[in-house]
């Protein structure tokens, strides 16, 4: 497989404060995203996902370190042509309607009008706002403006999609949406490279993922590598049986009128548990091991340094 | 083609600008008060007009000259919408140069309107065309492109506030650097005249672009202007626009 991205001891530091003193971003970020793959770029606020995403794109300039695009320098054009981006909280020229906007990015690629308006109507489909087409983009709401957005990430037909925070601030439905989108990329062969910090979407879609907290990476792999499929914990709700009867074999989590939700985390428990509901003529309503999750090993890791 | 998309963007954002259409109308009013103002007058009406019409097409312009160069790329950065364009293949200088062109735009759309105010007010004194009027308008249109180039260079590094304060000494500074000429004449050779000369050649000159006396008082035009002026205003522009690439090349967009 080969190489969409290529990032090598990356260091990036800015000077703050009215006495300027250099703070260190990015301590040498090194990470590598297969052609292909939806790779993860998990991070706490302020860890350095956005930073590095400039980096790459060319808006700032890295003090030590290498960036490479399909194999060539990330500030060539033939790199940047084949990379389309999504900023974190978009700002767009708010007096364009959604066409013009589309139209403008488009005339920066395309030289016939024809392709331009194709791709633009397209685009616009794909996101869903044939209505809005001709609505100026100050009167969008955020879910609409995240969406033009990654239209806009799109109209070069980019091999490789960075897209920074796509999820932030958007309802479960608009999550949903820009989920969908991002799985139909990956098959068509795009490689997308997303940095969130909202695990439950990562945790669904990405392929890889890098964790990345002080602006240094501290562990990075496929989910499947990264999180053990080891039972931790199982979740019982059960009714018909007294809480003082559960005394020691888990932890009470809720009671919703008869309803007891139980968390047990040792197997001979949940025996001694199926036994006792058994033996009261109790029901138990249901039973769910869980597993590690994304989230369990990013607050683990975190909270480790 | 990625200039003239940048450059054609640029345009569609100035002229939906109210600051513009603001110092447009007050433009307007200026060179129709002209007239007013000529009533008032004992002697030749129309060298009022004329005085006060090209006066008004050269402050006017440069005020909107600044404003929107000083504003514009500014704009970009801070409303972080330079995110987007700079991560598509174009050069920075290709945006810097993008956005000159599209200021340039509005602005000789600007002056043709205020143009046509002020012609059709002389026009209706004299029932003729003074073709020297459109020489001077040129030179004005060039003079502005040079300030454009002067606030967009500004603009790479400091705010906006700060970049028009800077942008309006430029050219106050410029209309007034001739006075320097006077003084070199007046004063006795030696250092102090040695450094006024040197500050002299290194103030900028706006002054070539100035035949505003000549043509409302028919005096006969410099011969040297036609040629010095566009030349002047060409690489003027060019070292701004120059500069202001190379700050921008280098610039962190945080």
């Amino acid at each position: 497989m080969a190489v969409a991205l290529k990032i090598e001891n990356l260091h990036k530091s800015f000077k703050v404060g009215f006495i300027p003193k250099k703070k260190k971003i990015l301590k040498g970020i090194s990470l590598e995203v297969e052609e292909g793959e939806i790779f993860g770029y998990l991070g706490p606020n302020g860890a350095g996902k956005t930073t590095t995403l400039k980096c790459v794109l060319g808006l700032i300039f890295p003090e030590k370190g290498s960036i490479e695009i399909f194999g060539k320098p990330h500030l060539s054009l033939q790199a940047k042509e084949k990379t389309g981006f999504l900023p974190e909280n978009p700002y767009f020229y708010e007096y364009l309607t959604a066409l013009e906007f589309l139209n403008f990015y488009g005339d920066l690629f395309f030289k016939r009008k024809k392709e331009r308006k194709a791709k633009a109507d397209e685009l616009i489909q794909l996101v869903g706002l044939e209505q809005w087409a001709d609505l100026q983009l100050r009167k969008f709401s955020r879910g609409m403006l995240q969406r033009i957005g990654l239209a806009q990430a799109l109209i070069n037909d980019p091999s490789l999609v960075l897209l920074d925070e796509p999820l932030g601030g958007l309802d479960p439905l608009g999550r949903k949406e820009i989920r969908d989108i991002i799985v139909k990329l990956k098959k068509e062969g795009k490689t997308v490279f997303l940095s969130s910090h909202i695990l439950q979407d990562i945790e669904m879609i990405c392929d890889r993922v890098a964790i990345i907290h002080n602006g240094q990476i501290i562990n990075q792999g496929s989910l499947q590598n990264l999180v053990s499929e080891k039972i931790l914990s199982t979740e019982i709700t059960l009714s018909g049986v007294d809480t003082k009867e559960l005394k020691g074999l888990g932890e009470c989590f809720s009671i919703h009128g008869e309803k007891i939700l139980l968390k047990v985390f040792e197997d001979n428990k949940i025996e001694k548990i199926l036994a006792l509901v058994q033996e009261k003529k109790g029901k138990i309503h249901s039973f769910i091991p869980r597993t590690e999750t994304l989230e369990d090993l990013f607050v683990g890791m975190v909270k480790k340094r | 083609m990625k200039i003239r998309a940048i450059a054609s963007n640029t345009f569609k954002e100035a002229i939906r600008d109210r600051i513009l259409y603001l110092l447009l109308f007050f433009a307007a009013v200026t060179i129709i008060s002209s007239r007013i103002l000529a009533l008032l007058t004992v002697g030749d009406r129309v060298k009022i007009i004329k005085d006060v019409g090209l006066a008004s097409l050269s402050l006017f312009g440069a005020l909107m000259a600044i404003v929107m160069g000083t504003s514009l790329v500014h704009k970009e950065i801070d409303k972080k919408t330079i995110y987007t364009l700079l991560s598509k293949p174009i050069h920075r200088s290709q945006f810097i140069l993008g956005k000159f062109f599209g200021l340039i735009l509005t602005l000789f759309m600007m002056l043709l309107f205020m143009s046509l105010i002020f012609l059709a007010l002389v026009f209706s004194y004299t029932f003729t065309i003074d073709w020297n009027l459109l020489l001077a308008i040129f030179l004005i249109f060039l003079e502005l492109s040079l300030i454009t180039s002067v606030a967009i260079l500004f603009s790479c590094f400091s705010t906006p506030i700060l970049s028009s304060i800077f942008s309006l000494s430029f050219y106050l500074i410029g209309h007034l650097s001739w006075g320097l000429e006077t003084l070199i004449q007046k004063i006795n050779p030696g250092p102090v005249k040695v450094l006024i000369q040197i500050i002299h050649l290194l103030l900028p000159d706006l002054e070539n672009f100035n035949i505003k006396t000549e043509v409302v008082h028919n005096l006969p035009l410099p011969s040297h202007l036609f040629i010095f002026a566009p030349v002047y205003g060409f690489f003027f522009t060019l070292f701004c626009l120059t500069i202001a690439s190379f700050i921008f090349r280098k610039r962190d967009f945080i």
